[in-house]
């Protein structure tokens, strides 16, 4: 797996959950600039989706194969689920669900390194 | 005093559908995947993978209806879930040749942050805090 995008998506993850922690302590709404940090979030971990199932399928690993492909997928939807289920509640608790995804995101990003590896389920 | 009219899922409500949620999926997943492929190997944790799968679904669900029926079956399964992550701890702890691989509820909820410890408790104080008024809509 690239290397380069994990750090990539470790970061921008990172940005976001300051962003969202931020947002939450002086009581805010998340605005244009929030969703943007989100959006790249996103962008990046369909890049991932993509190179991810490239890299299983000319790998020479002893990789899960389905559980891989979950993970990449499962990393993919949990923004626009948390996004989607945050615009309802423009209050701290909808914040708060924001921060959560993005957490979410990073605790997969984490086990789908682990699965890459070769740790099996 | 909270407002009791306002849905199990509204407020910070939200934010505890969406927790239950994302470990109804990972519990499923755990579940499936790990009795898909090696059913053998731990019976006794895959099947309480499956257990806290359903009760976290069950959970995400009757949160998200609302209604006094609603109210019940998710105190029951905050319950229930509370007994798991509680006994299953010990357990996986004490008994360690009981459970060969790992549960959502293992080491209470070591592997997801302590999170499947917390859940319960903040679950039960949520319906706790909202508890519906009984028969009072048929008035109305």
């Amino acid at each position: 797996m690239e290397v380069w995008l994990q750090v990539l998506v470790y970061a921008a993850a990172g940005v976001a959950l300051v962003g969202t922690v931020i947002l939450l302590v002086r009581d805010r709404p998340p605005g244009d600039p929030m969703y943007l940090v989100l959006a790249v979030v996103e962008l990046l971990l369909l890049l991932q989706l993509v190179l991810g199932s490239i890299a299983l399928a000319t790998t020479s690993r002893d990789v899960s194969g389905v559980l891989f492909v979950s993970y990449l997928v499962g990393i993919a939807l949990a923004l626009p689920v948390g996004a989607f289920w945050s615009l309802a509640e423009r209050t701290r608790a909808g914040t708060a669900v924001l921060a959560l995804a993005v957490l979410t995101v990073i605790a997969l990003e984490l086990r789908l390194t682990t699965i890459w590896e070769g740790a099996g389920a | 005093m909270p407002d009791t009219t306002r849905s199990l899922s509204s407020g910070w409500g939200r934010v505890l559908v969406f927790v239950y949620g994302v470990f109804a999926v990972a519990a499923t997943g755990r579940s499936l995947v790990q009795l898909g492929t090696d059913a053998d190997r731990a019976p006794l944790a895959y099947s309480l993978s499956l257990v806290a799968a359903v009760i976290y679904l069950v959970a995400t669900t009757c949160l998200l209806l609302g209604g006094r029926p609603a109210w019940v079956a998710a105190c029951i399964a905050c319950s229930i879930e509370l007994a798991g992550v509680l006994s299953v701890g010990v357990l996986s702890y004490a008994a360690t040749d009981l459970f060969p691989d790992k549960t959502v509820w293992s080491h209470f909820g070591q592997g997801y942050g302590y999170l499947p410890l917390v859940l319960p408790f903040a679950g039960l104080a949520w319906l706790r805090a909202h508890r519906p008024e009984p028969s009072r809509a048929s008035y109305s």
